[in-house]
């Protein structure tokens, strides 16, 4: 271990972004996780005050310190509220970095970092086995959201309700794509993301079938990665450069106006952390392809605008929507997936209370604080329910999973789809 | 350091999971939203319940532990900063509002009740809770009764005192108090009430906290005048009121101010302007409608610019965001601001105005002022950083003389944020040594071995 001094010369690099908050605690209003605590430590305001300690040496413990920096979702909630504009995901990702970069990474997520995600061939094949063996473990609890249990008491999955891997991930479907424009004169660029192409591969097939059926081209180049959050938000900054190196190297062959996601999170990493976190070799090319990088929603209304389809057959169905933290805070996206669903016929769109309040999930934050997780979601389970809605339609993966999660477990009969699934389903009828 | 015994007798009182002792923790409760230097406490606990509060309180006295209450920790006087080593009770464990008794039209609410809250859950019924300090979003009923807290509505509507009926709070020994009532009249006993609103927990401990509601208002109208002189906007402050018309919210942005909200928020306001009022009036749809039209008259024939008459509830947002943003837009600009409250009679506001450009320029300090026009309350934002400590010594002189001139017109040191730890020193200078001695002794009489929050308000000896 390296020296307090030293450590503390690192935090002195966040110096002139940390002076930024005046402790005026507004944060105090929209922290998810302060709202279940109540703990100073849990919001953003005590965590700032902590990394300042720790850059004056006011106190020695800076494990402590990791502890409690990790005990946060990265919604953005605060940075969204914060009248100082206090940069705090990019302090926070990178007082990560540093205090990793000081004590190492812990074995597990070692192992799970370094050894499965960074390399991309190696975590396709074992989530394939993994879903090849899943039915063993897990049987089926409720049909309309989706979800499954354990079988047997397991203290991994603990009382979680989870979906399960596809049998088969979306790129051994569709391994490859590129063709021109259509009549829309637009070519994109799809991202596919971990979730969906291993959890949720309707979602790439939708976004596929409407991207057609508005004219649109296509380029999904093959063996693509993670997006590289999830090592970043673990202060495992060599596997996001691996990670953010992979992907730029996927897209460079292409040719495209913007890149798509359908995955907030993805989004809001590549337009919003890639340009700040990349190492020097990367910057440019990185800042080049974050600039034309969007939500798929955005893009359909934006770019294609998108008319209402003619009615269909499909049966109406009460859609509410959930905002996605990463697609409203940080992107400041939440008109448009309204609109997709608005312009989908048989959707009839009704507002939840508090639908930009967080979902709970923060990726690794669900699986170190499920207690805390749980009891965010649960708070938004029951504002879905009020809505007597039959469907819950978000714009990310991650939530549509805690989602699925939290209403599973309140035993609610609400299916969970993304705004490209419904408006794919009312395509095909 | 308090010793693993006792600790473990608050952990009891509390639950293990409800006080913590890691240093991590304790530097997370040494600050507040004012710019003092923080002080590292050696307990941190956070009651659940009532009765736990009152334990909690007798134990720190037995064992003469100074202690230091805290909502949302959200003031600007320095009034929860804790003692070192000492022990900070949180209350946020303790939010539930209690009733909100529509017929008879008051709340019983718990100390860690968050104010916006409890604005929203009275307004659900029909009912209006005025007092809308800055912080509203996040700061506590009890915070806001212990800090006197003000707010934008207070030329109408008065401020947090005026709203409180009574209070039960623990004294040290943990004893239960009461006084007040859920009546509009109560004669009985002395006004204890009236001595704890703004006692910042110098003297007892709130443990429940009875709220006068009133009807809201059915109507509003927003409005916005641009003036080329800071006398010319002063003055049609002053005949607006003349005029016997009390708007509900009565502010003043000054061309610094302007600039720093439009470059940060691009609403279109007017960069050439000297000075801007915002107007609000509420109440029944058609003295509204007709109070709006004199107001706008009389902003006219003062020589406004322009008037803008807000004619739909988007356009009375704008209005109101070019007044929230302006904090943001200020803090936005240098990494330490400064926040005061100097208020002087409304009469005096030209005056006042004048007074602080010229502090700025004495002292080549930037100065954003805006605020409470109609109270006489405004907010001189001093913008600076204090790691130039050159310039933060012109700071503490800037502040010295803007206290001074405000106490000049007749003001006071603070119209809202309280004595506590930044205004103690220059208290005798509002009052008289008698005023001071009068307080010690009551704070000695109450409070022996001075545990309760020692230092704010009356200064430490040194």
């Amino acid at each position: 271990m390296a020296s307090m001094d030293a450590l503390a010369r690192l935090m002195r690099e966040l110096e002139d972004q940390l002076v930024v908050c005046m402790r005026c605690g507004m944060c105090q209003s929209v922290c998810p996780v302060f709202d279940q605590t109540g703990r100073e430590a849990d919001v953003a305001r005590g965590k700032l005050a902590l990394l300042n300690g720790l850059m004056e040496q006011m106190f020695d413990d800076p494990e402590g310190v990791y502890q409690r920096l990790n005990r946060c979702l990265l919604c953005g909630s605060c940075a969204a509220n914060c009248p100082s504009g206090v940069s705090v995901q990019e302090i926070f990702l990178k007082s990560r970095a540093i205090l990793t970069g000081y004590m190492g990474l812990s074995p597990a997520k070692r192992l799970i970092l370094k050894g499965m995600l960074a390399n991309p061939t190696i975590f396709d094949r074992l989530t394939e086995w993994g879903a090849r063996f899943q039915k063993i473990f897990t049987r089926p609890v409720n049909d309309i959201v989706g979800t499954s249990c354990a079988r047997v008491m397991s203290p991994l999955i603990q009382d979680r309700h989870f979906r399960t891997l596809a049998p088969v991930p979306f790129h051994r479907q569709v391994p490859f794509i590129d063709r021109p424009a259509g009549k829309s004169g637009l070519k994109v660029a799809i991202f596919t993301g971990c979730l969906i192409d291993k959890m949720f591969p309707a979602i790439a097939h939708s976004a596929i079938k409407v991207l057609d059926h508005l004219g649109v081209g296509i380029f999904l180049p093959a063996n693509q990665g993670c997006c590289g959050i999830p090592a970043l938000s673990s202060g495992d900054l060599p596997t996001f450069q691996k990670l953010l190196n992979h992907s730029l190297e996927r897209f460079k062959a292409g040719q495209f106006d913007f890149l798509v996601t359908a995955c907030a999170t993805c989004t809001s990493t590549i337009h919003e952390v890639w340009p700040k976190m990349a190492d020097a070799r990367n910057r440019d090319a990185a800042c080049q392809l974050a600039t034309r990088t969007m939500d798929i929603n955005q893009f359909l209304i934006k770019e294609t605008r998108l008319q209402p389809l003619a009615n269909s057959t499909v049966t109406a169905s009460t859609v509410t929507y959930h905002d996605p933290c990463h697609l409203k805070k940080g992107l400041k996206v939440f008109n448009e997936p309204r609109a997709v669903i608005e312009a989908t016929p048989g959707c009839k769109l009704t507002e939840m209370a508090e639908s930009d309040w967080c979902c709970g999930m923060g990726g690794s934050f669900n699986l170190q604080y499920y207690d805390i997780s749980k009891g965010i979601g649960m708070k938004k389970a029951a504002q879905i329910k009020d809505t007597g809605a039959d469907v819950l339609a978000t714009g990310c993966p991650a939530c549509m999973i805690q989602i699925s999660d939290m209403l599973s477990q309140a035993g609610a009969k609400i299916a969970v789809r993304h705004p490209i699934e419904l408006l794919a389903q009312a395509l095909d009828e | 350091m308090i010793a693993d015994s006792l600790i473990r007798q608050f952990k009891t009182i509390v639950g293990d999971e409800n006080a913590w002792t890691d240093a991590t923790d304790l530097h997370t409760y040494s600050y507040d939203a004012a710019v003092v230097d923080p002080v590292q406490p050696g307990l941190i606990v956070r009651p659940t319940t009532i009765e736990a509060l009152g334990q909690t309180v007798r134990l720190c006295n037995d064992n003469g532990l100074p202690l230091t209450v805290r909502g949302a920790g959200t003031n600007l006087s320095g009034g929860t900063v804790p003692l070192p080593g000492g022990v900070v009770i949180v209350t946020n464990g303790m939010k539930s509002i209690l009733e909100i008794n529509e017929a008879d039209m008051y709340a019983v609410v718990q100390p860690g009740v968050v104010t916006a809250r409890l604005a929203a859950a009275v307004e659900a019924k029909g009912l209006f809770y005025p007092p809308d300090p800055g912080s509203q979003a996040v700061s506590t009923i009890g915070g806001n009764v212990a800090e006197n807290a003000g707010g934008l509505r207070g030329l109408k509507y008065g401020v947090t005192r005026d709203y409180v009926m009574g209070v039960s709070f623990f004294d040290v020994e943990g004893n239960l108090v009461k006084s007040g009532s859920r009546t509009v009249k109560c004669a009985t006993g002395y006004n204890l009430t009236g001595l704890m609103v703004g006692s910042e927990g110098t003297l007892g401990v709130f443990a429940e906290i009875i709220l006068k509601l009133i009807p809201l208002p059915v109507h509003r109208k927003a409005m916005m005048a641009v003036f080329e002189s800071l006398e010319r906007a002063s003055e049609t402050v002053a005949a607006i009121i003349a005029d016997r018309i009390v708007p509900a919210t009565l502010e003043f942005l000054d061309n610094f101010t302007i600039r720093a909200v439009e470059d940060f928020s691009h609403a279109g306001l007017p960069t050439d302007a000297a000075a801007m009022l915002l107007v609000e009036l509420d109440g029944h749809a058609a003295q509204v409608e007709e109070d709006a039209a004199r107001v706008e008259a009389l902003c006219r024939s003062m020589g406004a610019t322009s008037v803008r008459v807000a004619q739909d509830a988007a356009e009375r947002d704008r209005v109101w965001a070019a007044r929230r943003a302006a904090l943001s837009a200020l803090a936005q600009l240098k990494p330490t601001l400064v926040l005061e409250d100097a208020t002087v009679p409304r009469s005096r506001l030209p005056e006042m105005v004048v007074a602080i450009q010229q502090i700025a320029k004495r002292y080549d300090l930037t100065i954003g002022t805006f605020g409470h026009a109609g109270d006489g309350n405004l907010h001189p934002t001093i913008l600076t950083d204090k790691r130039n400590l050159n310039e933060w010594e012109r700071v503490e002189k800037a502040i010295d003389d803007i206290f001074d001139d405000a106490l000049k017109m007749g003001g006071t040191l603070s119209g809202e944020h309280g004595t506590g730890l930044a205004k103690c020193r220059y208290l005798e200078k509002e009052t008289s040594a008698g005023t001071i001695l009068f307080s010690s002794r009551v704070k000695r009489a109450l409070d022996p071995k001075n545990i309760l929050n020692p230092g704010k308000i009356i200064a430490a000896k040194a």
